[in-house]
């Protein structure tokens, strides 16, 4: 709680904080807040691409869904992808950074050269490609995501894990018998949970952004599902007269991925016990 | 003469590792009487630490298990890791910034420790916790219960592990150094804390270190190691007086204080991995003679209780090296 005091003194930070509670809300209660919730799979070809007005505030689309509706219920999804993807690269990364960083010799060389090589490909490229191997489809994408964020968490639990090892603290709690399990996740790991906590603040914002642009791409959200990214996608067609059409579900990304790379600063700044000295 | 509380007998610790077999100690005995207080000296490297964390269980991993015994108050504690009779040993490391874990308050881990080896309610063990943080002279004894590790001083830190020695009633205390990573006006404070409250409490004390200045200030009794084994030992005052070892007579040579002209020893510890044969400081040896490198020497005891791992110690060193 300490923590989140120092947090909500950090303006920015909060700005972020907002944000991101801004759209868990409004993704919980998406289908009570959307003013049209059926138009997430029903199309009105009379309305189509509608500038906005009273009716519609964010207009409607090339099939006559509003936009404004989409946006609302494509936060769902939006939020549902990062934070699915980030837990699930965590379970990936964090227990191969703790053995990697416990272990000396082969097993380690090996785990981490294996994360090399996956930090070394371009994400954008590798989840492309997962994508295309795989069936396309927002599971795929997230698959995809999964796989190329997971070597952030590796490295960073392994170096933390690497510079605790020796402490003594470490050595006193195998002198009693401790097990490497029950030493590492209870004792070492919360020295990396700071760290790890900000990458994970910082791989939600990255990983809606990639999402949308595999979405943009046709590797991610198929159609009619209310995605952001694809939405993009599909209004390229209609431009430069309907603006409308990918402005707001653009604003939709700009403004969450904003959110949760304002928060993963701020967290950084106020989570970890090294620094919170220094700011007093 | 009452039992001594520690007694090291014939101790041996072998490291296998990637770069080879590493005899850290061999055949070292070590004995530290109720009350007394014993120093232990010697280079880096030569197996000082090694020999505290064999007495306190806590060997690297990839040592084998060590040969030898260690009596603690009478009972052997080496082949068991977790001898409850480790309790009574209360441990200053070297290093006050990673001996306690930066997650947790301070205090909730030595209570911690309490709760496993001091008999009593938390809360008595908290009211303990704040006189022994008062002895120690921590400032705001109360407040420093609820704080973390990176929210004290380098000094502050090492009181508070002194304070974590003290915690369950020790009879025992060992430091590793303690004073290594702190600046020479504190050094002196913890130095003089220590022995304050081993002399007041009527503790025995058995104290790692390289620097003569705090040895001869500290401890009754010294044993100087090199390369893993014990090159001599004997009352503190007379070994710093008259040594005996060629080891010990040129280390005291290389003492800025006590040497007319600087010098130094020819030569290095011997890496842990490629100790020579014999005496394993006759590479370095300015009076050596065949026999040295045959076989290594025996202890051999002196008068005035002291004892020398060569049989050449009543021969001069040559004007040209040492003293």
């Amino acid at each position: 709680m300490n923590a989140l005091r120092l947090l909500l003194r950090d303006p920015v930070a909060t700005f972020g904080l907002a944000i991101v509670l801004l759209a868990v809300v409004v993704a919980i209660f998406a289908p009570w807040l959307a003013p049209y919730p059926d138009d997430a799979f029903e199309s009105h070809l009379l309305r189509r691409l509608r500038p906005p007005s009273a009716e519609h505030p964010f207009g409607t689309d090339n099939l006559g869904r509003d936009i404004l509706s989409r946006v609302i219920l494509g936060t769902r999804n939006a939020l549902l992808v990062a934070v699915s993807v980030v837990v699930a690269a965590m379970a990936i990364g964090v227990p191969i950074g703790l053995a990697a960083g416990w272990r000396e010799g082969w097993l380690s060389e090996t785990l981490m050269r294996v994360t090399d090589v996956f930090l070394a490909v371009p994400q954008l490229i590798l989840a492309l490609a997962l994508g295309q191997l795989l069936a396309p489809g927002i599971a795929a994408a997230m698959v995809a995501l999964a796989l190329t964020y997971w070597p952030f968490f590796a490295r960073t639990v392994f170096a933390e894990t690497r510079r605790l090892r020796s402490a003594l603290f470490v050595d006193a709690l195998a002198g009693i018998g401790a097990r490497p399990s029950r030493i590492l996740f209870l004792h070492v790991l919360p020295n990396a949970a700071p760290a790890v906590l900000v990458r994970a603040t910082i791989g939600m914002g990255f990983t809606i952004l990639t999402a949308a642009i595999l979405g943009f791409l046709g590797v991610g959200a198929a159609p009619p599902s209310p995605d952001w990214g694809l939405a993009v996608s599909e209004a390229r067609q209609h431009l430069p007269e309907a603006w409308w059409f990918p402005t707001f579900p653009g604003l939709a990304i700009l403004l969450l991925v904003l959110g949760f790379n304002l928060l993963g600063d701020g967290l950084r700044d106020a989570a970890d016990p090294r620094l919170r000295r220094s700011r007093r | 003469m009452s039992a001594p509380v520690l007694a090291v007998e014939g101790l041996g610790v072998r490291l296998r590792s990637d770069r080879g077999i590493a005899d850290i100690l061999d055949d070292v005995s070590i004995t530290v009487p109720r009350g007394g207080t014993v120093g232990v000296v010697g280079e880096s490297g030569c197996g000082k630490s090694t020999l505290l964390r064999a007495i306190l269980g806590i060997l690297p991993r990839g040592a084998e298990p060590p040969k030898g015994r260690i009596l603690f108050e009478g009972r052997d504690i080496l082949p068991d890791r977790a001898a409850s009779a480790r309790g009574r040993i209360g441990f200053v490391p070297q290093d006050p910034y990673l001996s306690l874990n930066p997650v947790f308050r301070a205090g909730d881990q030595i209570l911690e420790i309490m709760r496993r080896h001091a008999r009593g309610s938390r809360a008595e063990h908290k009211r303990r916790l704040v006189e022994l943080f008062r002895a120690v002279q921590l400032p705001d004894p109360e407040a420093a219960l609820r704080k973390y590790p990176h929210q004290f001083s380098g000094g502050q830190r090492q009181r508070l592990l002194i304070a974590a020695a003290m915690s369950c009633d020790p009879a025992l205390i060992i430091a590793d150094e303690p004073t290594t990573a702190l600046d020479v006006t504190t050094q002196r404070e913890i130095l003089a804390l220590l022995r304050g409250l081993v002399v007041e409490r009527g503790l025995s004390l058995l104290f790692v270190t390289h620097d003569f200045g705090v040895l001869a200030n500290l401890c009754a009794e010294v044993t100087v190691l090199y390369a893993g084994r014990v090159a001599e030992a004997g009352p503190t005052r007379d070994v710093l007086d008259a040594p005996r070892h060629p080891y010990t007579r040129l280390l005291l040579a290389c003492h800025p204080d006590r040497a007319t002209d600087l010098l130094g020893i020819p030569g290095t510890v011997p890496a842990a991995t490629a100790q020579p044969g014999g005496c394993r400081f006759h590479p370095r040896c300015p009076i050596i003679h065949s026999g040295c490198v045959v076989e290594p020497p025996p202890l051999l005891p002196l008068p005035g209780d002291r004892a020398v791992a060569c049989p050449w110690h009543a021969d001069p060193l040559p004007e040209t090296i040492g003293g």
